[in-house]
């Protein structure tokens, strides 16, 4: 057998695949940072407690309501999407003129409070999510076990992000939008309502860590913590795509998972810095990020 | 000096049945998790064991009065030791308990013994407690890493489970309960071919399973605790490495976490425990009054932990009649058996540790589990004698004696 690095090829396939079905997290999770980021200018840092509240909400809503997986799929993402609308009109719109640091601290305060209420009512330990019954078992792909469920979370986290840029770069709301960061007054004047197109905006981009989050709940600990552990590192892809950069959160976030992936065969010890070893060479080399332009 | 402090505990004791019982004071303080990740399995439930424990003595005892603080220390061991000091210093604390977290339990240990307090330890798992960091002022009740070694490790070597894999958290805790695992296994006949360390906290263990899968080894041993083996047995199920003939062997599960997993993800998971609240009646009856304060949630051995080492702590108070001196309480505790409705008899030995069998669960399939809590069918029951270190092999300067 074909070996690299003493490792057989086929075992060295399935680490890139599981690669890149964590890349499908981060590239999913950036996906709304750089969207929040690009046309708010507001670093979204409750974005990892609506990511939790995301799981949290699939697993109300099949105890209270009996409602599955499938349309919890739906159903979460718009309920957190519209917490993150109300958050939006409540506080973030009074930071627009200020600078960076105070829309920083506020949405992390926010996550703080939407954790410890979280914690407070359900424990630390977690909750129960089991995988939906028609995506339950694998293929055997002969290099290894590929579980449906993974194969779905690809599938529909590429779908997802390609759908998003598609409609921010190539379509006339997209259009509207990104002339509305450049110069909201002169939009303004063409008679669009950029604030309400403002906090839609917000409102899609939490409820894109909540569709993060349900995608999540069978697969890990839907635990209060959940989203703190991750925010971290999915930073540290928005700040190598380039903040902001919509191409660039997606690229990097599955460029990332495999890198992450491959780590974790050859020294697992290094998989939690490894990323962010990346980041501070990007950083010397291309400060504003591999995809973004400069400022 | 041990003569001179049991005469006076007998002077005292034979004084007291003559004369009228005098009032005694206590104050004690559960040192805990009250917001993060050891919250379900310590913190608040601590703290109402701890109240039941109380209100069942001072029924008892009427002249015993009985003072509970509490407090966070958030897993930080700067804030756990400057909690322990004001209690101490301040507050007239006489007895610290339940402190899940070695670091944070470590550290208040050699602080009860420079105050001369009591420090009762439910929560945290270290044996080093007991071993070359034992003192006289401190006893290691529940459980240790070495019990939890030795009961799944020995269990599933014996029974066939004799190739192993390790998925260890990279720090001190992980590595000392992988390597009391690895000399359990080793000793009777099983054989480790792998294992891999990964960053505690970590997500997705779908990597490191399939490097246990491609291993073949029978076993996939986790050292590890908390979100982190919850997030590798959520993994493992999806992976299908029970399906494909490979055993998980949780070494540090409590009953909380398999509460967070679901049946359906942790089913035919082994490990080992000293209590389960299904076990018997009287447990029954002691979780009925538990969940009044603790509505719809289920008692971990820690929890049980408390009320049965605050039960023995007090009536050796009231043996000595004080509770200033840690030593003279901690020397009477040690002198007498114990006995309370969670544990049964028991013993402390001379190194602090509280001696009591542990017992090997598996954990039921959905379709075996016919209520709410139950989680655990026995699979073996380990006798005192052999469920804990012996005294002479954990270099405890107090047992050399």
């Amino acid at each position: 057998m074909l070996e690299i690095f003493g490792i057989p090829s086929t075992a060295l396939f399935g680490q890139l695949l599981i690669g890149l079905i964590n890349g499908s997290f981060y590239a999913l999770l950036s996906l709304g940072l750089a969207v929040i980021f690009g046309m708010l200018n507001i670093i979204n840092f409750s974005h990892g407690a609506q990511y939790m509240m995301g799981a949290f909400a699939a697993y109300l809503l099949l105890q209270y309501t009996g409602l599955g997986y499938w349309p919890a799929l739906i159903v979460a993402p718009i309920l957190v999407g519209i917490t993150g609308v109300i958050v939006e009109r409540l506080f973030l719109q009074r930071l627009y003129k200020l600078d960076h640091l105070y829309g920083l601290l506020l949405t992390f305060g926010l996550a703080l409070i939407f954790e410890g209420l979280a914690r407070n009512k359900f424990g630390s330990a977690g909750l129960p999510y089991t995988l939906p019954d028609s995506l339950r078992g694998g293929q055997n792909l002969g290099f290894m076990f590929l579980p449906n469920y993974r194969a779905w979370v690809i599938v529909a986290s590429l779908g997802i992000c390609l759908g998003t840029w598609f409609v921010i770069e190539w379509t006339r709301l997209g259009a509207y939008l990104r002339a509305a960061t450049e110069n909201p007054t002169l939009v303004r004047a063409f008679g669009i309502n950029v604030p309400r197109m403002i906090t839609l905006t917000y409102g899609f981009g939490v409820a894109l860590a909540a569709f993060a989050g349900v995608m999540a709940a069978p697969i890990y600990n839907v635990s209060p913590q959940m989203g703190s552990e991750l925010i971290i590192v999915v930073f540290a892809v928005v700040v190598i795509g380039g903040m902001g950069s919509i191409l660039g959160a997606i690229v990097t976030g599955f460029g990332l998972g495999v890198i992450e992936g491959l780590t974790k065969v050859f020294f697992p010890e290094a998989s939690n810095t490894v990323i962010f070893v990346i980041m501070a060479i990007v950083l010397l080399v291309r400060p504003a990020g591999l995809f973004g332009r400069r400022a | 000096m041990n003569r001179v402090i049991s005469l006076a505990a007998l002077a005292t004791a034979l004084a007291c049945t003559s004369a009228q019982a005098q009032q005694l004071n206590v104050k004690i303080g559960v040192l805990t998790d009250m917001s993060s990740l050891y919250a379900d399995l310590s913190g608040p439930g601590s703290v109402a064991a701890a109240k039941l424990a109380i209100a069942d003595f001072t029924k008892a005892n009427p002249n015993v009065k009985v003072e509970l603080v509490s407090g966070d220390h958030q897993n930080k061991p700067d804030i756990g030791s400057q909690i322990a000091n004001q209690w101490f210093d301040v507050d007239k604390v006489d007895m610290i308990i339940d402190t899940p977290n070695s670091g944070v339990a470590l550290a208040v240990s050699q602080i009860t013994t420079t105050k001369n307090k009591v420090f009762i330890v439910s929560g945290a798992a270290a044996s080093d407690l007991t071993g070359p960091k034992c003192t006289a002022n401190t006893i290691h009740w529940t459980y240790d890493t070495w019990m939890l070694a030795n009961g799944t490790g020995k269990a599933l070597a014996k029974t066939g489970g004799d190739t192993w894999f390790f998925l260890t958290a990279d720090y001190a805790f992980g590595h000392a309960l992988e390597r009391d695992t690895m000399a359990a296994v080793e000793k009777n006949g099983g054989k480790v071919v792998g294992k891999v360390r990964h960053p505690l906290n970590t997500n997705d263990f779908s990597s490191f399973l399939l490097q246990a899968q491609s291993s073949k080894a029978k076993v996939v041993g986790l050292a590890n605790a908390g979100g982190d083996t919850i997030n590798s047995i959520k993994a493992g199920a999806e992976f299908g490495i029970v399906k494909g003939g490979q055993k998980f062997a949780g070494l540090l599960v409590f009953a909380s976490d398999v509460n967070a997993l679901g049946l359906q993800n942790a089913q035919g998971l082994t490990l080992t425990e000293t209590w389960y609240w299904d076990m018997n009646d009287t447990n029954r009856a002691w979780t009925k009054r538990w969940q009044q304060e603790r509505a719809g949630k289920f008692p971990t051995m820690v929890h049980a932990g408390v009320y049965s080492g605050l039960t023995h702590y007090l009536k050796s108070v009231a043996a000595v009649k004080s509770a200033a001196d840690g030593k003279a309480v901690v020397e009477q505790m040690k002198k007498t058996p114990t006995d309370d409705v969670l544990f049964g008899k028991g013993t402390v030995r001379a190194d602090g540790r509280k001696v009591h069998p542990a017992y090997l669960f598996e954990v039921k399939a959905p379709s075996e589990s016919k209520y709410p809590g139950d989680f655990y069918k026995v699979r073996a029951t380990i006798p005192a004698e052999e469920a804990f270190r012996p005294l002479n092999e954990g270099n405890c300067p107090l047992a050399k004696g």
